[in-house]
């Protein structure tokens, strides 16, 4: 009987251990971050390298301004959220205050597809047909340029926000819709007007994930926008990305230990940094709206 | 007036699921038609070569069934027995509060940052090298939260009554668990588990980052050996300017898509099968 209990209690310190280890993982993600960016900083003062406008680690003559990758990815990230976050708001509208549940139950896993297809599929696409299919409207496009990645980054993303809101808008009590049509009110108005004010922090918390995601997205920009570091609002030349550097420079063979070795690292913690804030906030406004329609 | 604005605006909700999906087909369209007629038998069972219209897969392929393998073996008793714990034993605790919080916050890390530690973890640090434990050890931890949260859901759905009735015949919490709770969670739990694999057979970012190289002349045969995988492959004949290797890397795409659907299509079986069970 004693046995027992003392293996009960081994097994259930085991679990606990495994379920403990995502918490390792945070940490491991920091310390290593946290590790190579000390060194980089020791190096390279914090401010050269947060105000700097100009990147060229990889060049004779280097420069540690992080701004043109920062200013590259954002860039990209304000294109996709131009098409991803108006196109599944509405998108989740209507699949939750307009279909019929035949059609809902059709779309939604045809929408899981476009959510599961590997990021590089979504790059080649972006390289090989989006970008020639625009330069047909838009001659001064080059090859690479933030524009078609960023088109196609909205596509992808497009189902993270369609979903999550709709997720949001379902959880809306009935009454509050049936009060609105009572009042007389056209379902457009009920659902502008009534269920996604009601949903709002859902919602909210969809959007700042899908900023998150399209902030790492990272095959994407690395096929299609180019790598030529550069500080420009232009969606039509080539540009860097934080993501799309790390991946550039890992594919060369830059000596570990070496100062451009660590600049992947931190560029690393600054994209960590950038995410992780945007996650918890998205957390927190998730776990909100949770509490409102418990 | 009122009506007709309220019909526009549903239509124009509609459009977007059109666009969204006709985008879909465009894409599905514009891979096979670049690709199908480059696929055949021996595109699988070539190996990658300077030569566009003899370079094959096979390596990549082998790399790609090695990793994701190994990554399946190494997520899985880890993520279940993470997901039992914080299902089944500290639901109530605040540490559990804590680690769930976590999790859901690394579930929305981006990937490259995985292989950032994985190259400064498994790497350099553990000396693994650019070896296929050192890629599956990092998508391990990339695919956790999903087979976590999976997981969790499957042992939610086992009825309470399942666990009162074998706790009143004696059985202690472990046994209850293993012998009565984990059986009816499996399908669940598979189901899970393949989606997170499904996800990660194509990610590149992370695999690149811990140092996989682009162009690897051998199959990998132990879980030390070096490798490539197909999504790398992919983005190396993306890269290249010539047209020929366009149509390798559209070839390469099918081949995982082909990969993906059927692992998909693995789950649904089992799904299915879990529902006409449980009615049963």
């Amino acid at each position: 009987m004693k046995s027992t209990g003392i293996l009960e209690w081994i097994i259930e310190k085991l679990l606990f251990t495994c379920a403990a280890l995502s918490v390792l993982t945070t940490a491991g993600i920091i310390s290593v971050l946290a590790f190579e960016t000390y060194e980089f900083l020791r190096e390279v003062p914090v401010l050269e390298f947060l105000t700097g406008t100009e990147w060229t680690p990889l060049f004779a003559n280097q420069k540690f301004g992080v701004l043109p990758l920062v200013g590259g990815t954002l860039l990209v990230s304000a294109i996709a959220m131009v098409v991803a976050l108006p196109m599944g708001l509405l998108a989740a509208i209507y699949l939750s205050e307009y279909s019929p549940s035949g059609f809902r139950r059709v779309v939604k896993p045809i929408l899981e597809i476009l959510a599961g297809v590997p990021t590089v599929v979504y790059g080649y696409f972006a390289l090989t047909f989006v970008t020639p299919l625009l330069q047909r409207f838009l001659p001064e496009l080059s090859g690479f340029n933030a524009l078609s990645p960023g088109l196609v980054m909205g596509l992808m993303i497009l189902p993270l926000v369609s979903s999550l809101s709709e997720d949001a808008m379902r959880a809306v009590p009935r009454g509050l819709r049936e009060g609105s049509y009572a009042l007389g009110a056209t379902r457009m108005q009920t659902a502008l007007k009534v269920v996604v004010p009601a949903a709002f922090s859902g919602i909210t918390a969809a959007f700042i994930l899908a900023v998150s995601r399209a902030i790492g997205e990272t095959m994407i920009v690395a096929i299609a926008a180019g790598q030529q570091p550069r500080l420009t609002a232009s969606p039509f030349v080539p540009v860097e990305t934080m993501t799309a550097y790390i991946v550039q420079v890992s594919l060369g063979d830059t000596p570990q230990g070496t100062l451009e070795y660590r600049t992947i690292f931190a560029v690393g913690m600054l994209l960590f940094l950038m995410t992780f804030g945007l996650n918890l906030i998205s957390t927190w406004l998730r776990e909100r709206f949770r509490e409102e329609y418990a | 007036m009122k009506k007709r604005l309220d019909l526009l605006f549903q239509i124009a909700s509609l459009m977007t699921l059109v666009i969204a999906l006709t985008a879909l087909g465009a894409l599905v369209w514009d891979i096979i038609s670049d690709g199908a007629s480059r696929l055949s038998l021996s595109f699988l069972t070539n190996i990658a070569s300077r030569n566009a219209a003899e370079a094959g897969v096979y390596h990549a392929l082998m790399g790609s069934i090695w990793v994701i393998a190994l990554t399946g073996a190494l997520a899985l008793p880890i993520g279940v027995a993470a997901a039992i714990y914080l299902e089944e034993y500290g639901t109530r605790s605040r540490m559990a509060r804590f680690i769930e919080l976590n999790i859901s916050n690394l579930a929305a890390v981006p990937s490259i940052i995985y292989g950032l530690l994985g190259l400064g973890l498994f790497v350099r640090l553990m000396g693994m090298g650019q070896s296929v434990m050192a890629g599956a050890a990092t998508l391990a931890l990339l695919a956790l939260p999903v087979v976590i949260l999976s997981t969790r859901e499957a042992l939610r759905t086992v009825p309470n009554t399942i666990r009162e009735g074998s706790y009143a015949l004696g059985a202690t919490k472990w046994q209850t668990i293993w012998h009565q709770v984990l059986p009816m969670a499996t399908p669940g739990v598979l189901t899970g588990l393949i989606l997170a694999l499904s996800r990660a057979i194509g990610e590149t970012a992370p695999l690149i980052t811990i140092g996989a190289l682009t162009y690897i002349p051998f199959a990998p045969d132990t879980v030390w050996s070096k490798f490539t995988v197909l999504p790398i492959q992919v983005f190396n004949w993306v890269s290249r300017p010539q047209a020929e290797f366009k149509t390798n890397a559209a070839a390469g795409i099918l081949v995982l898509l082909v990969l993906l659907l059927s692992m998909n299509a693995v789950a649904i079986v089992v799904r299915d099968r879990h529902q006409r069970q449980g009615r049963a």
